[in-house]
C-alpha cells in the first residue's frame, strides 16, 4: 500500500483549494451531504436548465478525499447533462468499489485519480459523499445525504 | 483501586513494560508492514493471553448454562461467573456482591438505570444534569427518558481546556435536580472530573449519582464507597477484558426500589399466569442467559490487572501521557484539544495541514493505529468548533517508543500535507 496511491497530487491540490467552492446564482437545486462516521459536511448547490447542469458549487468542510472528491466532481459535471451525470457516477462507483476496478477508467478522465481509494476501503464513504449529496440534489426531496 | 484495596495490597508486582507487552499478543504484528503501535486504548484495550484463553476455557470445558442445570458442567460454570462477580465487587470496592449487576456494558448499565429508576422516580419538572463533556451513551439514554418523562435535561458547562469546575456544576445543581449523570473521566478528552467532591454537593440537594467510568476504571481509583457515587456503570473491554460484558454498581437501597429492567428467565423466583415474583438481587436485572464467558474472562482480566501495583500502573501511563503531550505538541502545526491539568491516558489533536480522517489514514500505514472523529462526543467538539480530532490513548503497555513512532508519522503526514 502506497499513499501516494491514495494521496495523488491532483487530490491534494483539490483538497487544499477545492474549485466551486462557493454558491451557484441563481441555483434552482440543493443537497446536503454528511457523514456521520467524521463530521464532514457539505452543501451542494446547483442550476438544472432542462436537463443540463449548467451550473454548480459547493460548501463544506472534511478531509482532503472528501473534498477533493467534491470538487473534481463539479468541474466533471458542469455542463453535463443529466443522463450523462449518471453514468459518471455508476463508472465512479464501480472503480472505488468493485474488485478489479473500472473497466473504463479514461472515461471517468481527472476523476480516475480516485482509483487508488479502493484500496482504503475505510475511506470509500469520503470519496462517495459528493455525489451522494450530488444524487440527492437533484432529487431534491430536501432532507440530508448521509454515506450510512 | 485503591490503597486500601486488599488485592492491591496482597500482590503488588514491579511494572516491567517490556515483560508486560508480552502479555498481549494483538500487539506482536505487523500492519502494513510495520510493526504494530497500537494508541487507541480509549476505544477498546487489547486483550492479555490470560484473559483469552480464561474465555477459550469456558467454551472449551465449563461450558454450561448458569444457575440452572444440577449437572458438573453448569455447576462449574455457575461458580466461576459468581466468583467474577466477586472480583468485580472487590475491584470497585462494593460493600455486597449483590450490587454488582453484569450487563453488555457500560451503555446497557446507564440505560438500565434510565430505564429502571429514571421510570420509576422522575416526574415532569425535575431535572436531570449531566455534562457538556459527557459521551453520547451518557446524554441519550437521558434525553429519552427526560422526554418519557417530561423532565428536563441540564448541562454543566466545561471550560476551554476540558475541565467541569465546581463553580459550574454549583450553578447549574437546583433542589429539582434529581439525578446527576457525569463521566468520571472524559473519553475524548482524557480529564479527570473532580467526581468525590461533585457527589458531595449533589447529596446535599438530595440527588442520586450515576458516574459512567468507562474511560476510568484501568486509569484511576474507582471506589464507589469512597466515592459515594449511587451508580456507577462500566465496560470489561477498556479494562484489557472481553467486549460484551460490563457492570452496573448501584447502592442495594436503590436496586432494591427500581423495578426490573427486562423480563426474562433467571430474573425471576416465580412465575404464573396471575402474578410473577421477581428474583433477590442483583439476578433482578439479569434477564436471559447472560454473557458467562465474558463475565469470567472480565474476572480473569481483574486478575490480570490486580497483579500489577495499580498506581505504578497509573504513574508508567502517566509519565508516557506527559512524554506524549511535549512530543506531540513539538510537531509544528499541531493544537492539542483538552488541557485540563491531571488528565489521564488521552491526547486529543488537530493539525493544520490535515483533517484527522486523513491524519489517521496516514499514521495507520506507518503501523500507529489511532482514533479519528468526533469520538461519540459531538457536544465535545461543538464546544471547540470543530468536527473531529484524532486521538492517541493509552493503555498500560504502552511505551514512549510507541510516541515516537507516533511523532515520526505526523511527520510524514506534515511531509505529504505541508
Amino acid at each position: 500500500m502506497d499513499l501516494r496511491d491514495l494521496y495523488q497530487e491532483v487530490i491534494l491540490d483539490h483538497g487544499k483549494n477545492p474549485r466551486n467552492h462557493r454558491f451557484p446564482e441563481p441555483h434552482n437545486r440543493e443537497g446536503r451531504g454528511y457523514n456521520p462516521l467524521c463530521g464532514d459536511k457539505i452543501t451542494l448547490r446547483l442550476q438544472l436548465d432542462g436537463d443540463t447542469i449548467t451550473d454548480v458549487g459547493f460548501i463544506g468542510q472534511g478531509c482532503a478525499i472528501s473534498q477533493a472528491s467534491c470538487s473534481t466532481m463539479t468541474e466533471a459535471i458542469k455542463g453535463k447533462k443529466l443522463p450523462e451525470v449518471e453514468e459518471l457516477f455508476s463508472k465512479f462507483h464501480t472503480m472505488l468499489t468493485s474488485d478489479d476496478g473500472s473497466d473504463d477508467p479514461d472515461a471517468l478522465g481527472k476523476l480516475a485519480v480516485f482509483a487508488g481509494v479502493r484500496e482504503f476501503p475505510m475511506r470509500v464513504k469520503c470519496a462517495t459523499l459528493g455525489w451522494h449529496t450530488l444524487n440527492q440534489a437533484l432529487r431534491s426531496e430536501g432532507g440530508e445525504a448521509t454515506t450510512e | 483501586m485503591t490503597e486500601a484495596s486488599p488485592i492491591a495490597a496482597s500482590s503488588p508486582a514491579a511494572f516491567d513494560v517490556q515483560r508486560v507487552r508480552e502479555d498481549f499478543p494483538a500487539l506482536h504484528q505487523d500492519v502494513h508492514g510495520k510493526p504494530l503501535v497500537y494508541l487507541d486504548s480509549a476505544a477498546t484495550s487489547l486483550k492479555p493471553q490470560s484473559v483469552i484463553d480464561a474465555v477459550a476455557e469456558v467454551y472449551a470445558r465449563d461450558c454450561a448454562n448458569i444457575h440452572r442445570a444440577v449437572h458438573l458442567l453448569s455447576q462449574r460454570a455457575t461458580v466461576r461467573f459468581e466468583e467474577a462477580r466477586e472480583k468485580v465487587r472487590a475491584f470497585v470496592n462494593a460493600a455486597k456482591k449483590t450490587e454488582v449487576v453484569f450487563t453488555r456494558g457500560t451503555t446497557e448499565a446507564i440505560n438500565l438505570v434510565a430505564h429502571s429508576w429514571g421510570r420509576a422516580y422522575l416526574r415532569e419538572g425535575d431535572e436531570v444534569l449531566v455534562t457538556e463533556l459527557e459521551h453520547h451513551s451518557n446524554i441519550v439514554p437521558w434525553q429519552i427518558l427526560c422526554q418519557q418523562t417530561g423532565a428536563t435535561l441540564v448541562v454543566v458547562p466545561m471550560t476551554d481546556r476540558g475541565e467541569i469546575l465546581r463553580e459550574a456544576f454549583e450553578e447549574q445543581l437546583t433542589e429539582r435536580t434529581r439525578l446527576v449523570a457525569m463521566a468520571h473521566v472524559s473519553n475524548a478528552l482524557g480529564s479527570v472530573l473532580p467526581v468525590a467532591e461533585l457527589i458531595a454537593l449533589a447529596h446535599e440537594r438530595g440527588a442520586v449519582v450515576l458516574l459512567d467510568g468507562a474511560q476510568a476504571m484501568s486509569h484511576v481509583d474507582v471506589d464507589v464507597q469512597a466515592l459515594d457515587c449511587d451508580f456507577y456503570a462500566f465496560s470489561g473491554h477498556k479494562l484489557y477484558g472481553p467486549n460484551g460484558i460490563g457492570a452496573l454498581y448501584g447502592k442495594e437501597r436503590l436496586l432494591e426500589g427500581m423495578p426490573p429492567y427486562q423480563g426474562g428467565g433467571d430474573m425471576i423466583r416465580s412465575v404464573t399466569f396471575e402474578e410473577t415474583i421477581y428474583n433477590e438481587l442483583p439476578y433482578k436485572f439479569e434477564a436471559g442467559t447472560p454473557n458467562i464467558a465474558g463475565a469470567i474472562g472480565l474476572g480473569a482480566a481483574i486478575d490480570y490487572f490486580s497483579s500489577f501495583d495499580a498506581h505504578v500502573v497509573h504513574a508508567h501511563e502517566n509519565a508516557v501521557l506527559r512524554y506524549a503531550t511535549d512530543a506531540v505538541e513539538s510537531v509544528p502545526g499541531v493544537r492539542l484539544i483538552g488541557t485540563a491539568p491531571g488528565k489521564v491516558a488521552a491526547l486529543s489533536f488537530l493539525m493544520d495541514a490535515a483533517h484527522p480522517h486523513d491524519i489517521g489514514t496516514i499514521v495507520d500505514s506507518e503501523g500507529v493505529a489511532i482514533r479519528t472523529g468526533h469520538h461519540c462526543a459531538q457536544p465535545v467538539m461543538e464546544h471547540f468548533g470543530i468536527a473531529a480530532t484524532a486521538r492517541a490513548s493509552l493503555g498500560m503497555y504502552n511505551t514512549t517508543d510507541d510516541i515516537d513512532a507516533l511523532v515520526t508519522a505526523l511527520r510524514k503526514v506534515q511531509e505529504l500535507f505541508g
